[in-house]
């Protein structure tokens, strides 16, 4: 069976709901920030299967930017999630609760 | 050939990506996370992005990953889950993918232009105003000009760093910069922390915390 652009798309779109179901349903704030991660990295690659389906290459240079922006997010998200652990001692999200009312 | 590594390389990936979603400690879940980049440099190799798939395994696999596991081992968070999952929040969340994948699979069928093969495809359109370079009708334009520029970092170069193609990204690359400068020194600001004052003086030491041998004295003199 020859590979089409349909193939490219439905992995992407599974990894991107592999991101999304752990982002629901984990309780660790670290593997919450990891799902997160892996949704842009699906978005990426449906980026780089439209790029080279359609002959151009913005596509590609969107992803060079995503990865940049990615990285970025990461180092703010990390220091974050640093200082939260000073603050309570935690990074599970069941014992984040200041602001439920 | 083409779809044997395609599968190859997809398979592992999801099956790397559903370790990160269930694995019970962070510690695995970061390093199949590196495993899923690596199959995911891997398809994009394939699809002829070689500048990104090396982008890729150094940025995501290399700094973020090692980030990750640095923070993990700097909060010594590697205890595994001791909360058992709630059965409704995970029903809820297959439910939502399921129907995703769904609206994913309705559009995919209704779009015949997805169908089109990875041999059917071209590897470069090149832009009209690049065409008329090539051909010589472009004013200023010699003739031949990009003409054996193939690979993809030559032209992810010219996209970025010159105005030959009718489209061009140097402003956002700039503003990138400005992004990760931000970024960087918004980090320094969190994670500084409110230090208690020190003594600025040997004045100020020796009041603070006198000697052993001087407390006496300075206790008779009070």
């Amino acid at each position: 069976m020859d590979i089409t652009l349909n193939h490219y798309l439905a992995v992407g779109a599974i990894l991107f709901v592999i991101g999304l179901i752990g982002v629901i349903t984990r309780r660790n704030l670290i593997i919450i920030y990891m799902s997160l991660e892996m949704m842009l990295q699906a978005a990426n690659l449906t980026l780089v299967a439209f790029s080279r389906f359609n002959g151009s290459l913005d596509g590609q240079v969107f992803v060079f930017f995503v990865i940049t922006v990615a990285a970025a997010e990461v180092a703010v998200g990390l220091a974050l999630i640093v200082a939260l652990y000073r603050l309570r001692q935690t990074t599970q999200v069941q014992d984040l609760t200041s602001l439920k009312f | 050939m083409n779809a044997l590594f395609f599968w190859l390389f997809s398979i592992a990936m999801i099956v790397c990506a559903l370790t990160v979603v269930l694995g019970r400690s962070p510690v695995t879940s970061a390093i199949c996370f590196a495993f899923t980049i690596f199959f995911m440099s891997g398809l994009f190799v394939m699809l002829n992005a070689f500048f990104l798939a090396a982008v890729q395994i150094l940025v995501t696999a290399g700094a973020v990953m090692v980030l990750f596991l640095f923070i993990i081992m700097l909060l010594d968070l590697n205890a595994a889950e001791k909360i058992p999952r709630q059965k409704v929040w995970m029903g809820c969340a297959l439910l939502l993918a399921l129907g995703f994948l769904y609206v994913v699979a309705l559009t995919l069928n209704a779009t015949p232009e997805g169908a089109v093969t990875i041999e059917q495809a071209p590897l470069h359109v090149p832009s009209p105003r690049v065409v008329a370079m090539r051909t010589g009708t472009h004013p200023g334009a010699t003739p031949g000009f990009l003409e054996d520029i193939f690979d993809d970092t030559h032209r992810i170069g010219f996209l970025l760093y010159t105005n030959r193609e009718t489209t061009t990204y140097i402003a956002p690359f700039e503003v990138t910069s400005l992004l990760i400068l931000v970024a960087a020194i918004g980090v320094i600001v969190i994670c500084k922390q409110d230090e208690p004052r020190r003594p600025a003086s040997r004045e100020e030491i020796i009041r603070e915390a006198p000697p052993k041998s001087t407390k006496p004295e300075t206790v008779s003199t009070r």
